[in-house]
C-alpha cells in the first residue's frame, strides 16, 4: 500500500487534490481510498488530505500517520513541526515554492521535486489554486502513475474553460518540476 | 431472483453515495436541510431533482425540524420519502422523530455521525446518534461508502413492509465516510426496483386523504397510548429477523452480504471478541488479521443494528468467549462504560463470565487508530488470562 498526505490550506485545492489522485489511480486499476481532515469549512485554514492506494480493497478508515509521500501546497507549513513524522524510507516529497531544495529536508527522503505551481496556477488558471499543478509534479517525480492518467481524471471534477486551464496547468507541473534524487 | 446487472463503479464520497442511494430509490418527496458533514447529500439530492434525473418533489425547509414535519406528512399521505441529517439537525428534530415513529411513518433517513455538545463541535462522533435511541427508530450502522449505498436501499424493504412500518436511520461516521472517495459499484435502477417490486405486492397501507376520518399516531391516553406503543415495540422486535432475512435476500440478487443485524469476522475459533461499529470496524478487520499471524485468537463482532439491539445473534456469537472489549464512539452520561457496553452488559448473564471491558476512543474527530486497537487486543488477551484489568478505558486520556 502506498499512503499520500497532502497539506494545504482551505481553498487551494487540496481535498479536491486527493480525490484526482484517487480517480487516476482507479484508471491505472487500483484500489484507493481518499478522505480531508478539518472542522469548519473556513479559506485559509490547515487542510489535511490523505489517499491511500493499494492493489487490495483497502479496509483501514485513519488517517495517515506513516506517509509514503507528502504533497505540500502551502510552503508556509513547512514549519509544522511533526510534517516528516513517521515517514516510511524511499519518501517523496512534492513541494510548491519558487524556491530550490537547499538540503535533504529528511533522512528517509529518496526523491524530491519542487514546482512553482503558484505562479504556473496564477499563468494557467488565473488564480491561486496549485493543486492540479502539484498533481502534474507529482507523477514525473514519483513515477507512480501517468501523466495521462491524472489528465483523464480531471473532467470527473472540472470542466469547459476552468478544466482546460488545469489540464495545462498539470501538464506544465509535469514537465517543469525539478527533482532531486538522495 | 436472478442475479443483478454489474453496476457502473465511480469513485465518489460517502454523501455522494448517499444521494445515489435515494436516487436508486425513487422518493416521491425528499425535504433536507444542510449540515455540516453532510451538506454535499442535501445539495447533490436538489441537483438530481433539478436536472430532471429525480422525479421528486425537493421541498426547500427552513431547518430540520421543518424537514421531518415535511417528510412524516408526505409518507402518512402515501409518499415514498427520504431525507439526511447530522448531529444538531438530528436532535433539533427530536420531537418530529417521535412523531414519526409514532405515526409508523416508513421514513427512510441518513444520518452523518456528529458530536453534538457545542455548536462549534464539528466533528465526527456517535453521540447524536446515541441521543436519539429512544425515539422508537430502527438505527443501523455501516462501514464504508458500499454499504451506505446498499443500506439504503434495504432499508427502503425494511421500512415499508406491512409487518414492519418503522421509519428507518442509517448512520455512517461524519468526516470518516462523509467525505472519503473510494470506488463504489452503483447498481442498475431497474435492478433495484426489482428488489423494492414485492413491496408493491402488499395490501396498500392506510393513506391519510382529504375528506376521510383515519385515526393514526401514537396520540391517544390511557389504553389508546398504551396499545399503540405495545405494537409499536412488538413491530421494533420483528425487525430482528427482518434484517438478517432482508440481507440474504440482498446479497442473493446483489452478491453483497452485511451479516444482518450483525456481522462477525474470524470469530469461530475466536477466545476474544472486538465489538465495535461504523468506519473503525474496517482498521479492527486489519488488526485482528495482524494479531492472528501472532498467534492471538482474536475476532470482531461488527454491531449494524444498533437500535432494536441484537440481543439473540449477540449472544449467540459471544457465549464462551474468554474476553470482550467494546469500543464505543460516544459517552454515556451517568454509566461509567460507553453506551453500546451498557447495552451489551445487559446480557451478561446469556454470555457467560468473560469479562466485558469497555473502551471510549474516536470521539470528536480524533482517530480509532491501529496502535488503540492493538492495545485493546493485547488488554484483552491479558483478561482472558484471568489477570487484572482495567474495566473502563478512555483511550486518548492516556495517550
Amino acid at each position: 500500500m502506498k499512503e499520500i498526505r497532502i497539506h494545504g490550506r482551505g481553498g487551494q485545492g487540496a481535498v479536491l487534490a486527493a480525490r484526482m489522485l484517487a480517480s487516476a489511480f482507479v484508471a491505472e486499476g487500483k484500489h484507493v481510498a481518499s478522505f480531508p481532515m478539518y472542522g469548519f469549512e473556513r479559506r485559509g485554514a490547515p487542510v489535511v488530505a490523505f489517499t491511500r492506494v493499494d492493489d487490495v480493497p483497502i479496509r483501514e478508515k485513519t488517517q495517515i500517520y506513516t506517509p509514503d509521500c507528502l504533497i505540500v501546497i502551502d510552503p508556509g507549513l513547512l514549519t509544522l513541526p511533526t510534517l516528516f513524522t513517521g515517514l516510511k524510507p524511499g519518501g517523496v516529497f512534492i513541494l510548491n515554492s519558487g524556491k530550490k531544495l537547499e538540503k535533504q529536508p529528511d533522512k528517509n527522503l529518496k526523491v524530491g521535486g519542487v514546482v512553482n505551481a503558484t505562479q504556473i496556477a496564477v499563468d494557467e488558471i488565473g488564480r491561486d489554486i496549485p493543486n492540479t499543478c502539484l498533481l502534474g509534479a507529482f507523477a514525473a517525480a514519483s513515477g507512480w502513475l501517468k501523466l495521462e492518467s491524472i489528465l483523464n481524471a480531471l473532467p470527473d471534477y472540472l470542466s469547459g474553460d476552468i478544466l482546460q486551464r488545469n489540464l495545462k496547468s498539470a501538464e506544465r507541473g509535469y514537465r517543469e518540476v525539478e527533482v532531486t534524487k538522495w | 431472483m436472478v442475479s443483478a446487472q454489474k453496476g457502473q463503479v465511480r469513485v465518489i464520497t460517502g454523501n455522494a453515495v448517499g444521494a445515489y442511494g435515494a436516487l436508486l430509490c425513487r422518493p416521491e418527496v425528499v425535504a433536507a436541510y444542510p449540515i455540516t458533514p453532510q451538506s454535499e447529500i442535501a445539495e447533490q439530492i436538489a441537483q438530481f431533482v433539478n436536472n430532471g434525473e429525480l422525479d421528486a418533489e425537493y421541498v426547500e425547509v427552513e431547518g430540520e425540524n421543518s424537514a421531518m414535519n415535511v417528510v412524516l406528512g408526505a409518507s402518512v399521505a402515501g409518499a415514498r420519502v427520504f431525507t439526511a441529517t447530522s448531529s444538531y439537525g438530528l436532535v433539533f428534530m427530536y420531537d418530529a422523530l417521535q412523531e414519526t415513529s409514532g405515526y409508523r411513518a416508513p421514513v427512510v433517513m441518513v444520518n452523518a455521525n456528529r458530536e453534538t455538545p457545542g455548536i462549534h463541535a464539528v466533528s465526527s462522533g456517535q453521540q447524536d446518534m446515541v441521543s436519539t435511541r429512544d425515539t422508537g427508530w430502527v438505527q443501523i450502522i455501516v462501514e464504508n461508502d458500499q454499504e451506505i449505498l446498499d443500506q439504503i436501499i434495504m432499508s427502503y424493504r425494511l421500512a415499508e413492509d406491512n409487518n414492519i412500518l418503522l421509519p428507518v436511520m442509517v448512520n455512517y461516521d461524519g468526516f470518516y465516510l462523509s467525505y472519503l472517495a473510494e470506488a463504489v459499484e452503483i447498481p442498475l435502477i431497474e435492478d433495484v426496483d426489482a428488489f423494492l417490486a414485492p413491496l408493491k405486492k402488499q395490501t396498500p397501507r392506510q393513506k391519510l386523504v382529504p375528506g376521510v376520518n383515519i385515526g393514526c399516531g401514537t396520540h391517544g391516553i390511557e389504553m389508546g397510548y398504551v396499545e399503540a406503543r405495545y405494537k409499536h415495540c412488538q413491530a421494533m422486535e420483528r425487525v430482528k429477523p427482518k434484517v438478517d432475512e432482508i440481507d440474504k435476500a440482498f446479497g442473493d440478487y446483489f452478491g453483497r452480504y452485511y451479516g444482518g443485524q450483525i456481522e462477525e469476522y474470524r470469530t469461530d475459533d475466536a477466545d476474544i471478541i472486538i465489538l465495535a461499529s461504523g468506519s473503525a470496524t474496517g482498521t479492527v478487520r486489519t488488526v485482528v488479521d495482524s494479531k492472528r499471524e501472532k498467534g492471538i485468537k482474536v475476532g470482531l463482532v461488527k454491531l449494524r443494528l444498533f437500535r432494536p439491539f441484537p440481543a439473540e445473534r449477540l449472544i449467540e456469537a459471544l457465549q464462551g468467549k474468554k474476553a470482550i472489549g467494546v469500543i464505543d464512539r460516544s459517552v454515556g452520561f451517568g454509566w461509567k462504560y460507553g453506551p453500546i457496553c451498557t447495552e451489551l452488559r445487559a446480557l451478561s448473564r446469556e454470555i457467560g463470565t468473560a469479562p466485558i471491558l469497555s473502551y471510549i476512543d474516536g470521539l470528536a474527530n480524533l482517530d480509532i487508530t491501529i496502535p488503540h486497537i492493538e492495545r485493546v487486543v493485547d488488554e484483552l488477551d491479558t483478561a482472558a488470562k484471568g489477570k487484572p484489568y482495567q474495566e473502563v478505558t478512555w483511550i486518548p486520556m492516556e495517550e
